[in-house]
């Protein structure tokens, strides 16, 4: 059996990946969840209709993909260019954390606290990536391993915190931080709904970096460095400069992914702010083939996979767990699909 | 009596996507016969012999070794029936010994321990016994590439081959070197063991070989004994047409516009490049010939930016040089055609347009407060595949579409087109087909009658004849004085190359 | 001041560091062996899960100790499998194939242990390896007790060390091995099948750090719950770049981090008043950072590491 490169990738096989990626994850997990002992079809349609199927189930998708289209870009943005950013789940806890400290201090009307945190948490985020990509860029550390170990580091930082001098003294039992102040909240899109106006930002995020990619000429510039390292450096791309950048978009956007989560939804941060979504920003990276404007989609689907997942394992017993099953499921047969559009199969 | 012929190729097709590199192949090597397989670049050498040797597997076809057929395909069988193969980039690990690269594979796989002793003493016989002197515990990385040639033999003969594949083997040797493996050679071949090498130099097919296969675009086109044909026919052969060679004309050399002062490179603890001193002028080309690995790369390098040197200097138009970057370089009208296309020359994914205007993105036609103009790139890139002929696409194709010969035309174009005071290229002919050839030192000597001044980092020896006025060699990182070419013969360049620079005439 | 330097003559500073050590040791030996032949196993944090749930589920449904060690192995060896076919046989990013596969393992593991075990007060137990004492030998003094009363499974992975170190350095199978890691083209162009050696290395790392999630369930504590690995794979990725791709280094580099791990833990009991918890235990975390920054500027990498093989193809 061998692999023979196609000249040009099988277009019909790019688009449809993610849709095939997504179906025979689906299959899987009926599998699963057959196992569990629950009916198949009843619970795939209950996937559905706690995902889609009332006016609070489709804004709580909606919300719920709004991190992950942070997170995404994030990885996109990290992965066009060959830097493994592993770290956004760290990323976006330091730009929450500092987004809520930053709060103590600025007193000043919504439409000047709103931006002004959200740069605060990307400026943190921002600083989190930076560091391993300058160990990278100096001293040839991996920051596949450096990110990641941070995100640990980061995670029991923030714990610290809101233990110590970020505690909210009102609050009992669980600890967490001192809220966001209300000047800082984000406004709802949907009353009595859990959807904020954070969807804009993504949304605007999300088309700001097309256009860095499309048109810009760092966006060619870290294409290139990211394509051959070599090769750009004979071209005369500034490799580090050009690394350093994409640190900074990438871990600024994972930052403003933390501080969007605060400010939207729970108005606080507590080390439970994030259920795994730097992680899974990774898996929607890939789904949508380090595309910006696929982010968008791809974070719409995971976040539908994760709500309905919710609501049918409550209903049906199954264990929650399926949602993360089903969507890391889904990036290997995205992989699969994706090199198959890229070669052909020789016997 | 008729003997067994020590190896039948019979009918070897193979086909690359709808490149045929292989159609129909037949050949046939006698026992003790040492005969030539000679081509130009893409002739579909290399694939025959990876085929024989098992790295690819053939659409049709078959071979037979002694009269028993080989099952093609795996090198394991090859290596078992006695086939063994230098490969023209070595198959060689590094960060392991030779000792480690030569036992790999030859113990069963699972057996407790590994036989080292034994290993140790079969390759020191086998050394003595060829004259292939190596240190069996020194590592890979630190040997010379001719010690390291030294070692693929060495595995080969390691390994009880009787049918030796040497591919181009002498590309990274001296003239002398070149001329002890030929000797070698036929002490093997008078001990029974039938020798193929590849190779596109006529003089050393026609010293080395009993017998010579021509094959032109995959088929075999002719076969002759060496000694009833000439290097005329045999080009004429392996071309099929008489190629037109540009001839250089006169001219003048106007004043220095590149100069290089004492510099010295010390990577990795090595000294890479060792006091290297050259004056480069306007209407002139100098070669700095020699074989690969001594130093060339490391000095295209530093003129090109990549690298800074750790002592002297590099003026570039008057302008101390050493810390300009690649764009800074580019903007002062220093072009740069590097060595590997495939990995520096062009990134494969981007397309056309975005690799020709990559190295000039600054350039205001190209780029506005850093929003790139595409459409303005497109146009430029459009005249360039008209000017300079670039086949395969449009200025929207990615680049690894391209062949070999195109890409190297578009990468000439790009730099071309900026009517360049100087042009550094470093084997710019190199794995092209003849006619790309002719067409690559036809644009190189039209710059040179333009105005600009040329650097020509080369191996070639008939490359340097034709195209150089001056022409220093680089032997470990040092550079000769220069000399005029009109006053060297091949021979003696081919001593310059080995090192020896006594009794030259210095044309400064 | 005394008292930071007392700890460290304590044996059971020493003790705890070697059962804290045992199952980085597996793990570790586990990515080395896939990294000499050339693959970066970045699904080592979700095999390590995977290994400790399905350990720890086999002896909980009424299987031995040691049977649930080999189906902690096998369930690893079979992880294994999938990333050798996402990153060697379709060559694809290898970073991203292993982050796939911790996500994967991760979540199923829980998911399977969610449908055998659910929520309830307090999770279940087994009853874990008891310390098996060297006769003789566990009685000298110092480090007798530390040394030689450990869990078997201690045992098997300082004997592990010696095993990969010998296998790795003289054996024909661990210099087919460092060959596809340095150069895979040189592996073919002497008959051997870079692609295979690839798969097996992958697998048996695989199973080993399938082993050393075991450890955690089947003998440093006796139930499973998620989370429960916290980033003691990624520290194994660290650790083999400052083993220097080397077993014996591993297994001292394991060792000193577990002796730093120990030591953090009872500093905390000391000085737990005065200074956060999270600070100390933060501390193993950056000491992997810098001992990374420290080995990165000279240590030899195994030159074909991450770079797919695809045969007919050359660079």
């Amino acid at each position: 059996m061998r692999f023979e490169r196609r000249e040009q990738p099988v277009a019909a096989i790019t688009i449809g990946a993610p849709i095939l990626a997504v179906t025979i994850s689906l299959l899987v997990a009926g599998g699963l969840i057959a196992l569990a002992g629950a009916p198949v079809l009843a619970s795939y349609a209950s996937i559905f209709t706690s995902a889609f199927g009332s006016k609070l189930a489709i804004t709580e998708t909606l919300t719920r993909a709004i991190p992950l289209m942070f997170t995404g870009l994030a990885a996109a943005v990290a992965f066009r260019a060959k830097v493994w950013n592993i770290g956004a789940e760290g990323q976006l806890y330091i730009g929450a954390l500092a987004a809520a400290a930053a709060g103590l201090w600025i007193t000043a009307p919504p439409i000047i606290t709103i931006p002004a945190l959200i740069v605060i948490a990307a400026c943190a985020g921002m600083v989190l990536l930076v560091i391993p990509v300058f160990m990278r860029v100096r001293f040839g550390v991996d920051e596949v391993v450096t990110t990641l170990l941070l995100n640990f580091i980061v995670l029991l930082f923030v714990s610290l915190a809101i233990e110590g001098f970020l505690r909210d003294p009102l609050a009992f039992g669980w600890p967490q931080s001192v809220p966001i102040p209300e000047e800082g909240r984000l406004p709802k899109l949907v009353d009595r709904s859990r959807l904020h106006f954070g969807l804009v930002i993504a949304v605007g995020f999300a088309i700001l970096v097309y256009l860095i990619h499309r048109y810009t000429v760092f966006g060619l510039q870290s294409r290139a460095a990211g394509e051959s390292q070599s090769g750009a450096a004979f071209a005369g791309v500034p490799i580090a400069r050009t690394l350093l950048g994409v640190a900074c978009l990438s871990g600024g956007l994972a930052g403003v992914a933390g501080a969007v989560e605060a400010m939207g939804v729970k108005g606080f941060v507590s080390t439970d702010l994030s259920p795994g979504f730097g992680y899974s920003g990774i898996v929607v990276a890939m789904l949508a083939n380090l595309n910006p404007i696929g982010v968008i989609f791809a974070a719409l689907f995971v976040a539908a996979v994760f709500v309905g997942a919710d609501g049918m394992s409550r209903s049906m017993e199954v264990p929650t767990f399926i949602a993360d099953v089903t969507v890391s499921l889904a990036l290997l047969t995205m992989l699969i699909a994706l090199f198959f559009a890229a070669y052909r199969v020789r016997w | 009596m008729m003997q067994t012929p020590a190896l039948v190729l019979k009918g070897i097709s193979k086909k690359f996507g709808a490149i045929t590199a292989n159609a129909d192949i037949s050949i046939s090597l006698q026992v003790g016969e040492v005969i030539a397989l000679l081509g130009e670049n893409g002739a579909g050498k290399t694939t025959l012999m990876n085929i024989l040797f098992g790295h690819y597997m053939p659409d049709e076809g078959s071979v037979e070794i002694e009269g028993k057929p080989l099952v093609l395909g795996k090198p394991r069988n090859a290596i078992a029936m006695g086939v063994g193969m230098v490969h023209q980039h070595f198959s060689l690990a590094p960060n392991l010994t030779v000792l480690e690269n030569i036992m790999t594979g030859t113990e069963p796989l699972f057996s407790l321990r590994s036989k080292t002793e034994a290993a140790r003493a079969k390759l020191t016989k086998l050394a003595d016994r060829f004259g292939l002197l190596v240190d069996p515990d020194a590592f890979v990385s630190d040997l010379s590439v001719g010690e390291q040639q030294r070692v693929e033999i060495l595995k080969a003969l390691f390994n009880d081959c009787r049918i030796l594949i040497l591919d181009e083997p002498t590309a990274v040797l001296t003239q002398p070197e070149a001329e002890q493996l030929f000797r070698l050679l036929r002490v093997m071949a008078t001990e029974g063991l039938s020798i193929i090498f590849i190779s596109h130099k006529l003089h050393e097919v026609m010293n080395g070989a009993d017998r010579v296969v021509v094959l032109k675009g995959g088929r075999l086109v002719a076969e002759r004994q060496t000694s009833a044909t000439d290097k005329a026919e045999l080009a004429e052969l392996m071309v099929g047409h008489q190629v037109k060679r540009p001839t250089r004309s006169k001219t003048t050399p106007g004043p220095v516009v590149m100069k290089a002062k004492d510099v010295t490179l010390i990577q990795d603890g090595h000294k890479r490049l060792d006091n290297v001193n050259f004056e480069l002028r306007e209407n002139e080309v100098l070669s700095i010939i020699g074989v690969s690995g001594n130093g060339q790369a490391q000095l295209a390098q530093v003129l090109s930016g990549l690298v800074k040197p750790s002592s002297g200097t590099v003026e570039v138009l008057g302008e101390l040089s050493n810390n300009l970057t690649p764009t800074e370089l580019t903007e002062r009208g220093v072009a740069r055609i590097p060595e590997d296309r495939n990995t520096e020359g062009a990134i494969g994914a981007l397309s056309l347009w975005q690799n020709a205007i990559l190295q000039r993105i600054r350039d205001p036609r190209f780029s506005k407060r850093g929003i790139v103009r595409g459409q303005a790139a497109e146009t430029y890139t459009q005249d360039i595949i008209r000017n300079f002929d670039v086949r395969g696409g449009t200025p929207q194709t990615e680049a690894r579409l391209l062949s070999g010969g195109n890409l190297q035309k578009l990468i000439l174009g790009r730099n071309l087109s900026e009517n360049p005071r100087i042009l550094i290229a470093a084997q710019p002919a190199r794995g092209l087909d003849e006619g790309a050839i002719a067409e690559v030192h036809r644009r190189l000597l039209e710059v040179r009658a333009a105005g600009a001044g040329i650097l020509l980092i080369s191996e070639e020896l008939e490359e340097t004849m034709l195209l150089a006025d001056r022409v220093q060699a680089i032997v470990n990182g040092c550079l000769s004085p220069p000399v005029a070419t009109q006053t060297l013969d091949s021979r003696q360049l081919g001593f310059m190359m080995a090192g020896e620079w006594g009794g030259l005439e210095h044309a400064v | 001041m005394i008292d930071l330097i007392d700890i460290l003559f304590t044996t059971g500073l020493w003790s705890s560091a070697l059962r804290i050590a045992t199952p980085l040791i597996f793990a570790t030996l586990g990515a080395l062996l896939c990294e000499r032949a050339g693959v970066l196993n970045l699904g080592i944090e979700g095999i390590m899960t995977f290994g400790a749930m399905a350990g720890w589920l086999a002896v909980f449904m009424g299987a031995d100790l040691w049977t649930g060690v080999m189906v902690a192995a096998i369930c690893g060896a079979t992880f294994g499998l999938l990333h050798s076919g996402l990153a060697v046989v379709l060559g694809l990013s290898q970073h991203v194939a292993g982050l796939g596969i911790t996500l994967f393992a991760s979540s199923l593991s829980y998911y399977i242990f969610r449908l055998a075990v659910p929520v309830q007060g307090t999770p279940p137990t087994i009853e874990p390896f008891q310390p098996w004492s060297v006769p003789v030998l566990s009685d000298l003094p110092l480090f007798g007790p530390t040394l030689f009363s450990q869990t078997p499974l201690t045992y098997l992975a300082l004997i592990l060390a010696l095993v990969m170190a010998y296998v790795l350095n003289r054996t024909p199978i661990g210099l087919a091995i460092r060959i596809t890691g340095e150069n895979p083209h040189a592996a073919e162009a002497q008959g051997l099948n870079p692609i295979a050696i690839r798969i097996g290395a992958v697998v048996t790392g695989s199973a080993l750090m399938a082993m050393g999630g075991a450890y955690l369930t089947l003998a440093a504590f006796n139930s499973f719950f998620p989370t429960m690995v916290q980033g003691r794979g990624w520290v194994c990725i660290a650790l083999v770049v400052f083993a220097m791709w080397r077993p014996g280094r591993a297994l001292l580099g394991a060792i000193l981090f577990a002796v730093f791990d120990a030591y953090q833990l009872r500093l905390q009991t000391n000085f737990g008043k005065a200074v956060p918890y999270q600070l100390f235990l933060m501390l193993p975390y950056v000491l992997s950072i810098v001992a990374l920054v420290v080995m990165s500027r000279k240590a030899k990498v195994p030159r074909a590491l991450m770079k797919p093989y695809r045969r007919g193809e050359r660079d």
